[in-house]
């Protein structure tokens, strides 16, 4: 259910971004979402993998500052408002999105967002209790 | 407390004992070193118009570029028959700043290191290894005099050589050490690569000193060494060490001032400051016969405590642990700014020693300040808005304790360039000439 998600520390200046990518390429590590969250100065690139030890290792290794947490994929219904529908059950309970980000994968032809929440634990019984689909982070790592 | 007449004297006394003292230092400064009776030619003071410790102020300053143009013996107020120990300190730049000793001297020099080992408990009963270094450096002898002169025994070790170091601390049952606080550190590092475990060792009190040292170097060395860490602070051209020691209380090292008279300065104007400020150190030294020395700058910063009497006894002032050298001071719109402040800030907010670098610029008439700062995986967040918090939070403390707006800006680690292993902490890119 909880997806591991790596992220690193960026400072906001050219060529950053892709030196860390191609780091983690040469590692062998194969990216299954990304998202960049950026201010003036810094950013923080975040990052699913098919193989997070590899990866966090790798950065560590290249004196990245690395941290791992954990996450939610969920597959969002292709239809207007379905995203809207799966964000009012959750204020609804009260929980608070830190932050998200979408991808679509070619497996499942589905949109899938990736949720971090402060109380990840209650953002999963709400979601299930909801008959909102989560996806296993297995399947996630080897979309 | 190892001379409890002197060292709990009450203090209307000791300003007595000190005026006393002071006038005949003049005096036999005026008599016999041309240096001292030029200077205060120059500013038209007599010997008479000294009168008690608060006339000190009327007297000029001498610095360690005067010391260097007197060398060799141009500072020495007696002849060299009566000289019995000469020491001199490192010279970095150019010739070094040379000291001389008369018997008298070298005795109340060991008394100070008596009463600084006696600060941390030592007796007679005590073996105290000296791992400063003996020669022209003050730090091995001193300490060696101020054990014999307390009556323990005193083992000579001298700096370096770890591992006999800690061979003959276990097996000579050692309950004091002397040395820089680094070393301590280096110690109980190679201690453990020998597996001996300084826990079961009797130490119990460490006087360290010599070099610049933190709060958190303190609980380091107390958690790896069973003992209390007790700052020592001295310098040649003052004695040596034992002008000033911590007592058990750890909050402030007492100066012997029936020895060492100590005044806090600004650095810029040479005003003398109240306690709770902190300016630069300038020591007299009252009793010294070989080399007097009125007023002198040594350079480093620091502050005398203004929070009453110590529980301890001593009713000597005491000066706070330094805080940096006047060599390291920036003046960023005209407040003075040591990197050992930013230091501080960082540390608390972390709990470890950051990596870190302050740059000075001007834009148009006004100083920039901006501090990068390595974010470690102790302050990473994978949210932006605890990161900008901590930025955030940098910058007010840094508003709060050095009461200059910095620009906090958050690096990748090892971006920060270092040299030798150490970081280099200030870049000054204003242009003021």
């Amino acid at each position: 259910m909880k997806v591991r998600q790596i992220s690193i520390f960026l400072e906001n200046r050219s060529g950053r971004l892709a030196s860390v990518l191609k780091e983690v390429g040469r590692a062998g590590v194969n990216i299954r979402a990304l998202s960049l969250a950026d201010t003036s100065d810094f950013g923080i690139l975040r990052l699913i993998v098919d193989n997070v030890d590899l990866c966090v290792q790798t950065l560590r290794a290249g004196g990245h500052t690395v941290s791992v947490t954990e996450v939610l994929a969920v597959e969002v219904p292709d239809h207007p408002g379905g995203l809207a529908g799966i964000l009012d059950v959750l204020s609804a309970a009260g929980l608070n999105v830190e932050y998200m980000y979408a991808f679509v994968s070619r497996a499942t032809e589905k949109a899938m967002v990736v949720f971090r929440f402060e109380r990840l634990d209650a953002a999963i019984a709400t979601l299930k209790k909801a008959g909102i689909s989560l996806v296993e982070a297995e399947k996630v790592y080897r979309l | 407390m190892f001379n409890p007449q002197a060292e709990a004297m009450p203090v209307n006394e000791l300003r007595k004992l000190q005026s006393q003292r002071l006038r005949s230092l003049v005096e036999r400064a005026y008599d016999h070193v041309p240096f001292y009776r030029a200077r205060m030619q120059e500013q038209g003071i007599k010997p008479e118009d000294i009168r008690s410790i608060e006339d000190i102020v009327k007297l000029p300053f001498i610095t360690k570029a005067d010391f260097r143009d007197q060398y060799p013996f141009g500072m020495f107020a007696v002849p060299l028959r009566e000289i019995v120990r000469i020491h001199a300190s490192s010279g970095t730049t150019g010739k070094p700043t040379v000291v001389g000793y008369t018997r008298h001297d070298i005795e109340n020099w060991a008394e100070c290191a008596a009463r600084s080992l006696a600060c941390g408990g030592a007796t007679a009963d005590d073996t105290v290894q000296v791992a400063y270094g003996y020669g022209l450096f003050t730090g091995g002898l001193g300490m060696h005099y101020g054990a014999e002169k307390l009556g323990a025994a005193a083992l000579p070790m001298s700096a370096g050589n770890t591992e006999k170091q800690i061979m003959l601390m276990k097996d000579f049952g050692v309950t004091v050490l002397c040395c820089t606080p680094s070393y301590a550190l280096q110690i109980a590092e190679v201690a453990a690569q020998m597996k001996v475990d300084l826990h079961q060792l009797p130490l119990k009190s460490g006087n360290f000193g010599a070099e610049p040292w933190t709060e958190a170097m303190r609980t380091h060395i107390e958690e790896l060494l069973p003992l209390k860490a007790l700052d020592i602070y001295g310098l040649s051209e003052v004695a040596g060490p034992g002008v000033a020691n911590e007592c058990l209380e750890q909050n402030g090292l007492h100066v012997f001032e029936d020895h060492f008279y100590p005044e806090i300065i600004e650095p810029a104007t040479g005003k003398a400051l109240p306690a709770g400020q902190k300016g630069e150190l300038v020591f007299t030294c009252l009793t010294k016969e070989g080399v007097p020395l009125i007023r002198y700058r040594t350079r480093d910063i620091t502050m005398l405590m203004d929070d009453g009497a110590c529980p301890c006894g001593r009713t000597s002032r005491r000066m706070a642990r330094l805080m940096g050298r006047t060599d390291d001071m920036l003046i960023i719109r005209g407040i003075n700014v040591f990197p050992s402040q930013v230091e501080d800030v960082l540390v608390r907010i972390e709990g470890v020693h950051p990596q870190y670098l302050i740059i000075v610029d001007r834009q148009g008439n006004l100083d920039t300040m901006e501090i990068k700062v390595e974010v470690t995986e102790s302050l990473f967040s994978d949210e932006v808005r605890k990161l900008e918090a901590l930025r955030d939070k940098i910058h007010h403390q840094i508003r709060t304790m050095l009461n200059v707006s910095a620009k906090i800006t958050l690096v990748e680690p090892k971006t920060i360039e270092r040299t030798l292993g150490k970081a280099k902490r200030v870049q000054d890119l204003r242009k003021l000439t």
